[in-house]
């Protein structure tokens, strides 16, 4: 199977290894990996901010760069939920849209439902604990959210479980947001900080050595936290693990 | 909208007020932890409804079914209440409701009037106004009592005085109430304020009630309790005035079977509130009168993309799971509502008064997911967000900053420098320059490590390699 590869842009230009992890474990699992390099972002910072119109090209370079890939893989739910949930608003009609919308996958669910891999051959002797990343949760449904009434599941906890040796830990907040939330971060700066700080607190009580997570934005401002404050908490992305562990 | 000039606001923005209460480290835990323990109280309650995803849908639908008849059931409740002996009056606005509130209590000679819970009022600011003209007000709940004595406005809407402490309370009814100075204990507190309600409602000429859910077909109304209070309150006075926002009529009488399921378990998860009040016509001997108002609620049930808003039956469970909310205290939000559907409705009667409020939120969707009647708050939010900058009420910084970066990322060549660049000053730089005051994520964070290369280059030399 051949994919493209869609990396976002602050993955390109802050965490490149988040990259290359991604590639690792989809070539371990035999799929064929294609990086378009004409792709820079799709869109999300403005989009969220209320820019639509600043997004828009954005939107319409994406579908045009992917649309001719049957599968297009993501390590970020946030950035697969922006094309296949939010596009329709910023380019309504656009040729090719639905098929874009219908290809993209983030990584974990593309492995847990286009690959139809339940269990990877692996080992993390880590406590790990999984930060659910909002839009991945609530808006891609890699699980079932806490306010939800229905059968409990994780696409990515499920993934992670499978590997030998390692010990997910149980937060008292399950999905709590972290604060990041994009500009969220900078313009709600006091309260982003806060509930980072929540966020820390809890994986911290729950004998957390590692924090993963789908999305490394969540990170980046939870590890940013934890750093200042001289937390002993490691923050790794969860292609890093899956990276490391199938190595 | 070209013509109309964008308003500048003098009043604090939402995430500055969030600063000023998150000053207060100790306050910040307490509240969150407080209104957290409900949460998961409904998480509880509502976890023990096999169907309780299958009440949520089947309560949306009954609501888009009402909105899309909604004048046809307003008519037929009209009919019905009338038939019942209760007299219906019809409000535009909020003027208009106070004036005819004031009007039937002047009429009766009126100085003396008892409330229970309505954020209707709230809205329209019925207590200045009554007061100003003569009339005494005394709020029966005991978080509004709380906060009437306080002077305060409520901070939520289930729960209104949510952001005070014990201690607090004890010092508030030391001073009104004559207390023992000191006395904080909740059951010793709630017997003083239990007695000196009691003396206001043998006192009361008239009751005030909000109302929960108005059912076309009876011509009846439901008001929902905890403290009995609405009962006490319109069963003492002969004169009962119920006022009501034009989304709060049901078609019919089995529609609450789904709607009370959901009310009591979202908003504090018990199965239901300890009184569910149903009303019918008046007392013997008494008289009824139901206000509907609009005051702005026609106006966003024109707007397909913010209709869904009108169906809120003010359970707070948004509020309740809301982590900035949890963090930020209901007034930092500048209008009556706080929370997320208070930055909804707040956007949608003045957008520009409230313009800071559709960011007081990180977008993560908790407050879908728990809302009882599955309004998409947090794309309704996103929405007034590009409602706002069309509009040209977005700080022209930002305005412009996005352009700019809208225009880097769309160019690869410039994207790859404007990276390049960033990420090279970030490695050179001195850390007094790299955290200078403009840094706002690095007030509190550290910026993360700044890497040589990006993930294309690396990933080119790879294949390169490979390919030899």
């Amino acid at each position: 199977m051949r994919v493209g590869l869609f990396i976002p842009c602050y993955v390109d230009q802050l965490y490149p290894r988040v990259g290359l992890a991604t590639v690792r474990v989809l070539e371990r699992l035999g799929v064929e990996v294609v990086y378009p390099e004409a792709q820079t972002c799709c869109g999300q910072p403005m989009a969220n901010a209320g820019f639509a119109g600043d997004a828009a090209p954005l939107a319409r370079r994406f579908v045009e760069v992917f649309r001719g890939f049957e599968h297009v893989v993501c390590p970020s739910g946030s950035c697969t939920s922006m094309v296949r949930n939010h596009y329709d608003a910023l380019v309504p009609g656009l040729p090719g849209l639905e098929a874009v919308k219908g290809s993209t996958y983030e990584l974990c669910e593309f492995i847990t439902d286009v690959l139809k891999v339940g269990r990877l051959a692996g080992r993390y002797p880590r406590k790990v604990a999984l930060h659910q990343s909002c839009h991945g949760l609530r808006e891609l449904r890699l699980g079932s959210a806490s306010e939800r009434m229905e059968a409990r599941y994780s696409k990515v906890a499920s993934l992670l479980s499978s590997l030998e040796g390692i010990e997910l830990v149980t937060l008292q907040r399950a999905d709590e947001c972290c604060g990041f939330g994009g500009t969220f971060a900078v313009v709600e700066e006091a309260v982003s900080c806060g509930m980072g700080r929540d966020r820390i607190a809890d994986h911290l009580q729950a004998g957390a050595e590692v924090v993963t997570a789908t999305d490394v934005s969540c990170l980046m401002h939870l590890d940013g936290l934890a750093r200042r404050a001289r937390q002993p908490l490691q923050f790794r992305h969860v292609a890093e693990v899956l990276a490391e562990a199938m190595a | 909208m070209s013509a109309s000039l964008p308003v500048v606001q003098a009043e604090r923005s939402h995430a500055e007020r969030a600063a000023l209460f998150l000053k207060d480290d100790a306050r910040v835990h307490w509240h969150d932890q407080a209104v957290w323990f409900v949460r998961a109280k409904r998480d509880r309650a509502a976890g023990a409804v096999p169907e309780w995803e299958r009440l949520r849908e089947t309560a949306a639908a009954i609501k888009a079914h009402t909105q899309a008849r909604l004048a046809d059931y307003l008519e037929e409740f009209e009919r019905n209440a009338t038939a019942a002996g209760a007299r219906v009056h019809w409000a535009r606005d909020a003027a208009e409701h106070n004036a005819i509130v004031h009007g039937l209590l002047a009429e009766r000679g009126v100085t003396r009037l008892v409330k229970s819970k309505s954020m209707l009022t709230e809205e329209c600011h019925l207590n200045p106004y009554l007061e100003a003209r003569g009339i005494e007000v005394t709020d029966t709940d005991l978080g509004e009592r709380i906060v009437q004595l306080a002077k305060e406005p409520p901070s939520h809407i289930v729960l209104p005085a949510i952001h005070k402490k014990k201690e607090e309370i004890g010092e508030l009814f030391h001073e009104k109430l004559g207390t023992p100075e000191g006395l904080s204990d909740p059951t010793r507190l709630t017997e003083a304020a239990r007695a000196h309600l009691r003396a206001r409602f043998l006192a009361a000429q008239a009751g005030l009630t909000g109302v929960n859910f108005a059912i076309a077909e009876t011509g009846g109304f439901v008001v929902c309790t905890n403290e009995g209070n609405a009962d006490m309150g319109t069963s003492l006075p002969p004169i009962h005035i119920a006022c009501m926002g034009v989304e709060k009529v049901v078609p019919r009488l089995e529609d609450l079977a789904v709607f009370l399921r959901l009310l009591a378990r979202s908003a504090t998860g018990q199965p239901i509130t300890s009184y569910t009040t149903h009303f019918l016509g008046p007392i013997r001997g008494g008289e009824l009168h139901v206000v509907v108002v609009d005051n702005g609620r026609s106006a966003i049930l024109r707007q397909p993309e913010y209709r869904r808003s009108l169906t809120c039956i003010r359970c707070a469970a948004c509020m309740n799971t809301c982590p900035v909310f949890r963090r930020s205290g209901g007034y930092s939000y500048s209008y009556t509502i706080p929370g997320p559907i208070g930055v909804v409705l707040g956007t949608a009667r003045d957008a520009a008064a409230h313009a800071s409020l559709p960011f007081a939120s990180s977008l993560c969707g908790s407050c879908d997911d728990v809302c009882p009647v599955k309004i998409p708050l947090h794309e309704q939010i996103l929405t007034r967000r590009r409602d706002l900058a069309r509009a040209g009420l977005q700080p022209t910084g930002k305005r412009l900053g996005m352009k700019v970066v809208g225009i880097v990322l769309r160019y690869r060549a410039v994207y790859l420098l404007a990276g390049a660049v960033a990420r090279f000053l970030g490695r050179h730089l001195p850390r007094p320059v790299v955290y200078s005051r403009w840094n706002v994520w690095g007030r509190q964070r550290e910026l993360p490590p700044m890497p040589r290369e990006t993930f294309r280059a690396l990933y080119r030399k790879e294949k390169e390699r490979e390919h030899g």
